[in-house]
């Protein structure tokens, strides 16, 4: 079977900063990997490189991505069936990158539009069948209270857990996820994680989550990615990651990785699911 | 507490010296002054500016306002039914503008089109701003004939320049997240533009095109002068009858409707932010 992701030599260069340089990664189908790296290490560019968000530079190797055999990009173009890749392609965004007028259920509805007729899809005609998808989803993600409020009244965990939804209503067979905890608080942030790695194991979801900090990456996950100044300096199995073999990788800036851990901050989290006031999308 | 005139004079000698103007720069200054002196004399005589006829016609003013202050609305009927005209013209040249400023809109701005498709949409929108109302009335009117749908047409064209432009500007504050959200879904460019940039746009967009209805029937009362039909061809009508008294009372009327309609769609406005 054709890999969940594989991304053939894919380089990105913005203005004069090398973000991603020459990397090739492959992942296999319900594989959970974390992917790890300091801020403006190149996780976020190399996602949405993946899932066809950004392009490649051309000239730089093949610069081919492909999920499940259906190629994403090539060369520096999308590829000609670069819809058909995305709809097997789940994302969750850090800052959840849902509609924020829009009620809940839209919002994880519009992850059947691939599956429906475009005239349809367009008009918003949902029908019987993808309503109740939506809803089983909001179900699975346990956010079945909240269907009908707009997006944006939800706190930045359900938030999260929505666009997890939306995923699942998509049939998404690989699931990125761009700094899916980094503005939550510990404890949605653990939901987040719980519901993310749940998901990808019941339905056997590949699974590509990137992570600022690594306790997550550690206790969530077997293989760990890590890069460093747009490249991969460790691909193997998370028990290797160690302060100390994080400090040999990083030098100096491993701090950052290890230093707060999220599971030591004292529990603010009885706000954790209190709606934000603050609007994000 | 004082200074002893010998410490003032002292400190006086220590400051430094006040800067002097060149003689190059004062000359110029004062060729400038010349220069305005010369553009306001001038114009005065062009524009035939002549204080004197206020008051050696002064009468003709006295008659004027004195009938101004007795509005007659002995055929209101007439004139309700010519403000109704002109809110219609307004109601459509807004309307129609609108239908079509969306898709220019949204064509024009960068950030949802390549830009090789917006820069050419936004100069025809551009053109059609440029050139006011008033003259595209004439146009039409030489094209359809004197009354409102002439307007109609002037409006259109003017307000849906006015509307694309305000309308893109939405588009291109828009946050693009939730947009790259649909196009992760394998959603088409369409369905990206009505689940990820509509919702965000609505509401300025219903809010714009509430204010350019309230400066539409602002605009459209103005067309009647020239034959756009309407209360502003009555009203023309009646000052060069000289019917002041008449004239008055259809000034009152326009200034009641506009006014009630700019609060009305004030407080609609306001439900939208």
């Amino acid at each position: 079977m054709a890999a969940a992701l594989e991304l053939d030599r894919v380089s990105k260069t913005y203005g004069s900063m090398r973000a991603v340089e020459d990397v090739s990664l492959t992942i296999a189908p319900g594989e959970r990997v974390a992917l790890i790296g300091a801020s403006g290490s190149g996780k976020s560019t190399l996602i949405r490189m993946a899932s066809g968000l950004a392009l490649a530079d051309a000239g730089a190797g093949p610069a081919r991505v492909t999920s499940f055999g259906v190629a994403v990009q090539e060369g520096g173009r999308l590829a000609r069936d670069v819809r058909k890749a995305r709809r097997q392609i789940g994302l969750v965004f850090q800052q959840f990158a849902l509609v924020g007028r829009l009620s809940v259920l839209t919002n994880v509805a519009v992850g059947a539009l691939g599956r429906m007729g475009r005239l349809r899809g367009t008009l918003g005609l949902f029908n019987e069948d993808e309503r109740r998808t939506a809803l089983a989803a909001l179900a699975e993600v346990g956010i079945s209270a909240h269907v009908a409020k707009k997006a944006r009244e939800l706190s930045g965990g359900q938030q999260q857990r929505v666009a997890i939804a939306r995923a699942l209503v998509q049939g998404a067979r690989l699931v990125l996820a761009d700094e899916p905890i980094a503005s939550l608080d510990p404890k949605s942030a653990k939901r987040v994680m719980d519901t993310l790695v749940t998901m990808s194991r019941d339905h056997g979801i590949a699974l590509v989550v990137s992570l600022h900090q690594v306790d997550y990456a550690t206790l969530y996950f077997d293989r760990v990615v890590a890069m460093n100044a747009g490249r991969i300096v460790f691909d193997g199995p998370s028990a290797k990651i160690t302060p100390a073999f994080l400090t040999e990788l990083y030098g100096a800036s491993a701090e950052e990785l290890i230093l707060p851990s999220q599971f030591s901050v004292p529990a603010s989290a009885d706000a954790a699911d209190a709606p934000k006031s603050q609007t994000v999308s | 507490m004082l200074t002893s005139d010998a410490a003032h004079r002292s400190a006086v000698l220590a400051a430094p010296a006040p800067p002097v103007t060149p003689i190059g720069t004062r000359l110029i200054r004062l060729a400038i002054a010349a220069l305005c002196v010369v553009v306001l004399v001038y114009s005065w005589h062009e524009a035939e500016m002549n204080p004197a006829q206020l008051l050696r016609d002064a009468g003709n003013m006295a008659t004027l306002g004195a009938d101004f202050l007795r509005p007659d609305f002995s055929e209101w009927e007439v004139y309700a039914l010519n403000m109704i005209e002109t809110l219609a013209i307004a109601i459509w040249g807004t309307l129609l503008a609108v239908i079509v400023g969306i898709p220019f809109g949204i064509l024009s701005a960068d950030n949802v089109v390549p830009r090789f498709v917006a820069f050419p949409i936004r100069r025809v929108m551009d053109a059609c701003r440029a050139i006011n109302e008033l003259v595209f009335a004439l146009i039409f009117i030489a094209a359809v004939g004197l009354g409102p749908f002439a307007g109609v047409l002037a409006l259109w064209i003017h307000t849906t320049g006015v509307i694309a432009k305000l309308f893109s500007e939405a588009v291109e504050a828009i946050d693009p997240a939730p947009v790259e959200g649909i196009r992760g879904t394998g959603g088409t460019w369409l369905q990206e533009i009505v689940y990820g940039v509509l919702p965000q746009v609505l509401p300025l967009w219903i809010s714009y095109a509430l204010y350019r209805f309230e400066s539409n029937v602002r605009s459209a009362t103005v067309l009647g002068i020239v034959g756009g039909g309407g209360i502003g061809m009555t009203f023309n009508e009646t000052m060069r009858g000289f019917l002041y008294s008449q004239a008055s009372a259809i000034l009152i009327i326009v200034i009641l409707t506009v006014s009630a309609l700019d609060m009305i769609s004030q407080n609609i406005r306001k439900r939208f932010i």
